[in-house]
C-alpha cells in the first residue's frame, strides 16, 4: 500500500526532474497503448477454450459443373452439418411444434412431398404450390417456383415465417433454439460458442442442405462410363428423344437451366389464386405465368408434378407436352416451333421418355442414412 | 522544465493517436425524424386525416429504412457515413428509433443531407454475415420489414384504415402500402429505391449545419406521410388500397420520396 501514495505524491509534486520525465513517458506510452486498443476492435482477449471442427468432405460429382453456392463463405464442417440436420428435423421451428422441415421435405421422396398437390402446414392449412424436392441446392441460382429467394442461406426464413407453413417468427425460433439445452453442445461444437445467431442458424441449415448431392442415378453412372453401368433400351431411346425435345430447358447435368418459362398449362378453373408465378416477384409483364424449370432428377419419386401439383404420373406430364399445351402470350418459344404447339411425340416415344426419366432416380441418395432422422 | 515534459507527453500522445481522432477534427450530429400528416403531428390510430382526394384515413403503421447517408457541403464535396453505420429503421411506434447520432463527422459546415429511403441493392444481396442490427432478418426489430419470400427488405410501410378502402376478409377497411424491390439480383425487377436530398435550412442559399468537436449539433427532419398519397402522382385509397409488388409501387415511391423536409437545426457550443 505504501507505494501508491508515494506514486501520487511524485505525480503531484514532481520534485525530481528525472521522475517527472519518466512519469510523463510512461503515462504517454500507457495512453498510447490504451488508445490503440480503443481504435482496433480486434483486440479481444480469447476467453473461449480453443475448439476444432472437422471439415466435411464435400465433393463435386465428376459430371457436374462448379457449384453456384460459395462454399468458402460457409465452409462445411461435420459439426455444422450435424447441427443443420438437427434443426431440419426439429418441429419447434414451427409455431405449434407440429411441422418440421422434413414434414414437407421427406428424405424418402428425395425431400419432396407426395401426398398433396400443394404444400400444407400448421393447423392443416394449404399453400399454393407443389413442394419441390431438395437436392443439388449448391447449384441453385434461385429457390422456389418463382425464384423469389436468391440465396440458400436466406431460404429457411420463408417457410418458417409463412403463415400457412410453419407460421412462426424467426426471432421466436432463435429464442426457442437458444433456450433448448439440446442445442448448446451442437452450437458449441460447430461454432465454439453456444450463442445462437441468425447467421449460425441459417448457415448450419445450409450446410446440411448442401450435403444433399444427388448424382448417382443409373443415368449418371452411364454418362460417367462407370463399370457395369448401362441404360435399358427404352431409356436409351428416351435419352435421344430427351436431348432433342426437352434438354433446351431441362439442360445439363442439373436437368434445369434455372430459367423461368411458361409451359402452356391451361388455367385451372377452380384454382385458389391466380398464380402469376415469376411476375409476383419481379412485377414484369414478361414474367407473367412463368415458373422456374425444375430439375428432373429423382422425378419418378417427387410426384405430383407442375407448380400446382396437377399431374400425378410421369405419363400425364409427357402427354401434356405432346398434346396438352395451350397457347398463350407467354408460352415459351421452344414449345411453339415452326407454328406447332407442343412436342411431336408418338405414344411409343412418350413411353420411352418416361423410361429415361426413371433412369434419373438416385436410390443411393434417397436411402442414404446420413440424411435420415436418427 | 515542466513545460518540456508536457510537450513530450503531448508528442507521444499525438504519435499514438495520429490515425484516429486527435489530428482530425470531428463532431457528432444528433438526428431526429419527426412524423407529420399534411403538416399535423402523426398520431397513430386515433387521429383522422384527409388526403387531397377527400378520403379520410387513420394510420396504424409508418416505418421506413434510411440508409447511405451523406452530408454535402456547399461546394458539393461530401462526407459519406461509413457503410456499416449507415442503416436505420425508423418506426412510428418506437420513439427511440426516431433519433440517432452520427459520430465521426468531419468538422465543417454542411448544406444538404442525402440518404436513401430503403436498403441499397448491395446490402439487399449481401451475405447473411453482413446483415446485422436492423438488417438482421432474424431479429424481431426487423420483423415485418423483410420479405422472406422475395429476398429483400421493405423500404417503407404505411398501413391504416379508411372508409374509402374496400372491406377485406376480416370486415375491416384497411389500406396497406409495402414498398420494396431494389432492381433484382439475377434478373430485373422494379427498382423502388429513392435517394433524397434535404437542404439543411429554410432555403438552399442560407442552409448550413455546423459540425465540430466543441459543438452539440442537432438536426431534425420532418417526414410527412400524407405525401404518400399526394406526391407527384396523387392517388386515391379507393383505387389503390393495397400496393406491394406491382408496377404502381414506383409511383408510391416517387410520392414518398418528396415527404422529407428540413425541421430545424442547431449547433450549440459545449
Amino acid at each position: 500500500m505504501k507505494g501508491i501514495p508515494n506514486f501520487w505524491m511524485a505525480l503531484a509534486t514532481q520534485r525530481q526532474p528525472a521522475t517527472g520525465l519518466l512519469l510523463c513517458l510512461s503515462l504517454g506510452i500507457w495512453l498510447a497503448v490504451s488508445c490503440k486498443h480503443s481504435a482496433g476492435d480486434e483486440a479481444v482477449v480469447p476467453t473461449q477454450p480453443a475448439f476444432t471442427t472437422t471439415p466435411y468432405p464435400w465433393k463435386k460429382p465428376a459430371n457436374f459443373p462448379d457449384p453456384v453456392y460459395d462454399l468458402t463463405k460457409n465452409p462445411l464442417t461435420v459439426e455444422g452439418v450435424a447441427l443443420g440436420k438437427a434443426l431440419f428435423y426439429d418441429a419447434s421451428l414451427s409455431k405449434d411444434g407440429t411441422i418440421t422441415c422434413a414434414f414437407c421435405h421427406s428424405p424418402y421422396t428425395a425431400f419432396a412431398h407426395t401426398d398433396h398437390p400443394v404444400s400444407h402446414g400448421i393447423r392443416d392449412q394449404q399453400g399454393n404450390r407443389n413442394v419441390p424436392g431438395i437436392f443439388n441446392v449448391a447449384w441453385g441460382k434461385t429457390f422456389f417456383w418463382d425464384g423469389g429467394v436468391t440465396d440458400l442461406d436466406l431460404l429457411p426464413i420463408a417457410p418458417i415465417q409463412n403463415p400457412v407453413e410453419m407460421g412462426e417468427t424467426m426471432s421466436n425460433v432463435l429464442q426457442k433454439v437458444q433456450r433448448s439445452s439440446r442445442y448448446r453442445p451442437l452450437f458449441q461444437a460447430a461454432y465454439g460458442s453456444d450463442t445462437v445467431t441468425t447467421e449460425r442458424f441459417l448457415k448450419s441449415i445450409s450446410q446440411f442442405l448442401l450435403t444433399m448431392v444427388s448424382a448417382n442415378s443409373p443415368y449418371d453412372k452411364y454418362v460417367r462410363k462407370e463399370a457395369g453401368a448401362s441404360l435399358t433400351d427404352a431409356a436409351g431411346r428416351g435419352m435421344v428423344l430427351f436431348q432433342a425435345n426437352c434438354a433446351g430447358c431441362h439442360a445439363g447435368a442439373l436437368f434445369t437451366d434455372g430459367q423461368y418459362r411458361n409451359n402452356g398449362l391451361p388455367r385451372l378453373t377452380n384454382a385458389k389464386i391466380d398464380d402469376r408465378g415469376r411476375a409476383m416477384i419481379t412485377a414484369q409483364d414478361a414474367d407473367k405465368y412463368t415458373f422456374k424449370v425444375p430439375s428432373l432428377r429423382n422425378v419418378e419419386r417427387t410426384f405430383p408434378y407442375m407448380h400446382d401439383g396437377r399431374f400425378q404420373t410421369l405419363e400425364q406430364v409427357v402427354n401434356h407436352y405432346a398434346a396438352g399445351i395451350q397457347d398463350n402470350p407467354q408460352l415459351d418459344p421452344l414449345l411453339k416451333k415452326n407454328g406447332r404447339i407442343g412436342l411431336s411425340l408418338t405414344a411409343a416415344e412418350q413411353a420411352d421418355l418416361v423410361q429415361f426419366l426413371r433412369s434419373l432416380t438416385d436410390s443411393e441418395f434417397i436411402t442414404n442414412p446420413e440424411f435420415q432422422p436418427r | 522544465m515542466r513545460r518540456l515534459y508536457f510537450v513530450i507527453l503531448l508528442l507521444v500522445l499525438l504519435a499514438a493517436c495520429k490515425s484516429t481522432t486527435v489530428d482530425q477534427q470531428v463532431g457528432a450530429v444528433n438526428m431526429s425524424f419527426v412524423h407529420q400528416v399534411n403538416g399535423s403531428p402523426l398520431t397513430l390510430n386515433t387521429t383522422t386525416y384527409t388526403n387531397k382526394s377527400g378520403e379520410a384515413f387513420t394510420i396504424s403503421k409508418f416505418d421506413y429504412f434510411i440508409s447511405n447517408i451523406r452530408l454535402i457541403r456547399a461546394d458539393g464535396s461530401a462526407y459519406t457515413v461509413p457503410q456499416d453505420d449507415s442503416y436505420f429503421l425508423i418506426r412510428s411506434n418506437d420513439p427511440t428509433s426516431q433519433t440517432f447520432t452520427l459520430t465521426g463527422v468531419p468538422a465543417g459546415d454542411y448544406a444538404q443531407i442525402e440518404y436513401m429511403v430503403g436498403v441499397d441493392s448491395l446490402r439487399n444481396t449481401a451475405d447473411i454475415s453482413r446483415r446485422k442490427g436492423v438488417l438482421d432478418p432474424g431479429s424481431s426489430h426487423t420483423s415485418g420489414m423483410y420479405w422472406d419470400w422475395n429476398t429483400g427488405y421493405i423500404h417503407l410501410k404505411l398501413e391504416g384504415t379508411s372508409p374509402a378502402a374496400p372491406v377485406d376478409a376480416t370486415g375491416a377497411r384497411n389500406f396497406r402500402y409495402h414498398i420494396g424491390l431494389f432492381g433484382g439480383y439475377q434478373s430485373k425487377t422494379i427498382n423502388n429505391l429513392r435517394t433524397v436530398r434535404v437542404p439543411l435550412g429554410i432555403s438552399t442559399g442560407t442552409s448550413r449545419l455546423s459540425v465540430g468537436p466543441n459543438l452539440r449539433t442537432t438536426l431534425q427532419i420532418i417526414a410527412d406521410a400524407g405525401k404518400l398519397f399526394d406526391g407527384p402522382t396523387p392517388f386515391k385509397i379507393a383505387d389503390y388500397p393495397d400496393v406491394m409488388v406491382s408496377p404502381f409501387s414506383g409511383n408510391v415511391a416517387n410520392n414518398y420520396a418528396t415527404m422529407f423536409s428540413f425541421g430545424f437545426s442547431s449547433a450549440v457550443s459545449q
